[in-house]
């Protein structure tokens, strides 16, 4: 099976005196869905701005979607970062975009045609079910509908792989839910490799998952 | 509402610009139309032995737009106490012939007097009148003036720099963040910086067609055209096409250097 990550002896670290990810060598399969848990602080998000290319592995190598990260052009990043779907901790909404555009911010950077565009915004904002706001900008939403747009940005352009960064994180029921099956969704129907931060995996997941544990700067898996 | 406030910011600073500029513009034509006007008062005065043409005059100095004889009949008026017609006929044949001298444009003092000594080497003219007391005088205020509009020119450059630095700021600030979302998606570099050029270039026509309104009214405006002509000024308040063409230069140059600015300094935040 192809492998979308393969990390070897991975060091992520912001400053020179100390590593949050300490050597870690791991991998995932292509079409899998992974959990990501640890304490606060532990270094989840840090690993995953690796996994994007935000931050540079400080040793060891880092392969995602065949591109070794550690040494990587502008071009290839970007090139690699048009199929990967990120929900961040913090949104990262464009506050002067409505959410109809923030939608669309990766099917035009991929160069999709505006008819389907349009068609593809439509039917991920029926999904997140926030048809009603698709004018209304950012700030004017709760939360929740928040985070279900950047759930449906991170969508939109059918990536091969998905990062999100504690997507339920204090959200009510009903978002959380709704976020776990258009997780779900995309994992079975469309084969995208899934990777969750979170700090409680829900007792109801319908699909197979691996869960990854991180602590003290190692990454161990949890069977 | 939102889009409005996007562009307003940026829409004032260029603005207050290109209405500084346009004052400087207007100041420095107002100057121009009084030296105009100084030049064709000053004038000087020669005395000559023998009469002498217009054309004779010119090529003694470049400087010489036209000389015109002055009669001497008012000279010999308030000599006329019961001379006779024949004697006075003969006194205007032996006494000199006056001239005044029109020049090209207003002279330097310096002008001035090189073109006294010019005029007292012909062996024709005995004497020259310059009024150099009150050309030097008046000369000198026109300098002050002069250097007034260069500090003011100075004075608007710091105040527009400021106010650049602070939008630059304000807008580094607010598109980082855009860029750096778009960054994290995977948008090229060009791709990027579109929207923030985009910006720039329609701020910089919505700012130079409001000036443009502006200044088309106040050209109009009859009060402050009185104004003018009270001071018995003659200018061109607001040139419509060189003065937009202007506008649009310097907006469209200043956006594009402030944007540009921002794509050099934005870095990915980690
Ligand atoms: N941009 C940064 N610069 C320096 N240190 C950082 C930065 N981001 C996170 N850290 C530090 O790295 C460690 C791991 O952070 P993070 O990966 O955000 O943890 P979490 O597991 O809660 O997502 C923390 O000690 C945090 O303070
Ligand atoms: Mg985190």
């Amino acid at each position: 099976m192809d492998k979308v990550i393969i990390a070897d002896n991975l060091t992520l670290a912001y400053s020179q005196s100390e590593a949050i990810i300490n050597r870690a060598s791991f991998s995932v399969n292509s079409g899998s869905f992974v959990f990501i848990t640890g304490a606060s602080g532990s270094g989840k998000s840090t690993l995953l701005k690796s996994l994007y290319g935000a931050l540079k592995p400080n040793g060891g190598s880092l392969v995602v979607g065949g591109v070794e990260l550690k040494k990587v052009s502008n071009s290839k990043l970007n090139f690699l970062r048009r199929h990967i779907g990120i929900v961040f901790q913090d949104y990262k909404l464009v506050r002067e975009w409505t959410i109809e555009k923030n939608i669309m911010l990766p099917l035009i950077i991929n160069g999709y045609e505006k008819n389907v565009i349009t068609s593809q915004v439509d039917s991920l904002l029926q999904h997140v079910r926030l048809k009603h706001q698709a004018g209304k900008y950012p700030q004017e939403l709760s939360g929740g509908e928040q985070q279900r747009v950047a759930m449906a940005r991170a969508l939109s352009h059918n990536p091969i792989l998905i990062l999100a960064d504690e997507p339920t994180g204090n959200l009510d029921d009903y978002s959380s839910q709704l976020i776990w099956n258009l997780l779900e969704g995309a994992n079975t129907q469309l084969k995208t490799t899934v990777i969750v931060v979170t700090h409680n995996i829900p007792k109801n997941m319908n699909v197979n998952y691996k869960h990854f544990h991180i602590e003290y700067g190692s990454i161990r898996e949890v069977n | 509402m939102k889009s409005i406030k996007n562009h307003l910011s940026l829409v004032i600073a260029l603005v207050s610009i290109l209405f500084s500029l346009q004052v400087l513009v207007i100041t420095d034509r107002a100057i121009m139309s009084y030296k105009e006007q100084l030049a064709s008062q000053y004038s000087v005065v020669v005395v000559a032995k023998v009469s002498l043409k217009q054309e004779q005059f010119l090529k003694m100095d470049p400087l010489i737009k036209s000389a015109t004889a002055l009669s001497p009949d008012d000279v010999i008026k308030r000599l006329n106490s019961g001379m006779d017609k024949k004697n006075i006929e003969l006194l205007k044949l032996t006494l000199p012939k006056f001239y005044k001298l029109h020049l090209k444009h207003y002279p330097t003092p310096q002008e001035v007097q090189d073109l006294t000594k010019k005029l007292l080497k012909q062996k024709s003219i005995v004497k020259v009148e310059n009024f150099a007391h009150t050309h030097d005088l008046v000369y000198k205020l026109l300098v002050l003036f002069k250097t007034i509009i260069v500090i003011f020119t100075v004075a608007v450059f710091v105040v527009t720099s400021l106010l650049i630095f602070k939008e630059l700021r304000i807008w580094q600030f607010k598109h980082s963040e855009r860029m750096n979302i778009m960054g994290l998606f995977g948008a090229p570099m060009w791709l990027r910086s579109a929207v923030l050029f985009r910006l720039a270039i329609v701020d910089a026509i919505i700012a130079s067609i409001v000036s443009f309104v502006v200044f088309v009214y106040l050209s109009t405006n009859s009060w402050l055209l009185e104004q003018f002509k009270t001071l018995n000024i003659e200018l061109v308040i607001f040139n419509p096409i060189d003065d937009l063409v202007m506008f649009l230069g310097v907006s469209v140059i200043l956006a594009t250097i402030l944007a540009t600015m921002i794509v050099l300094w934005h870095k990915e935040e980690v």
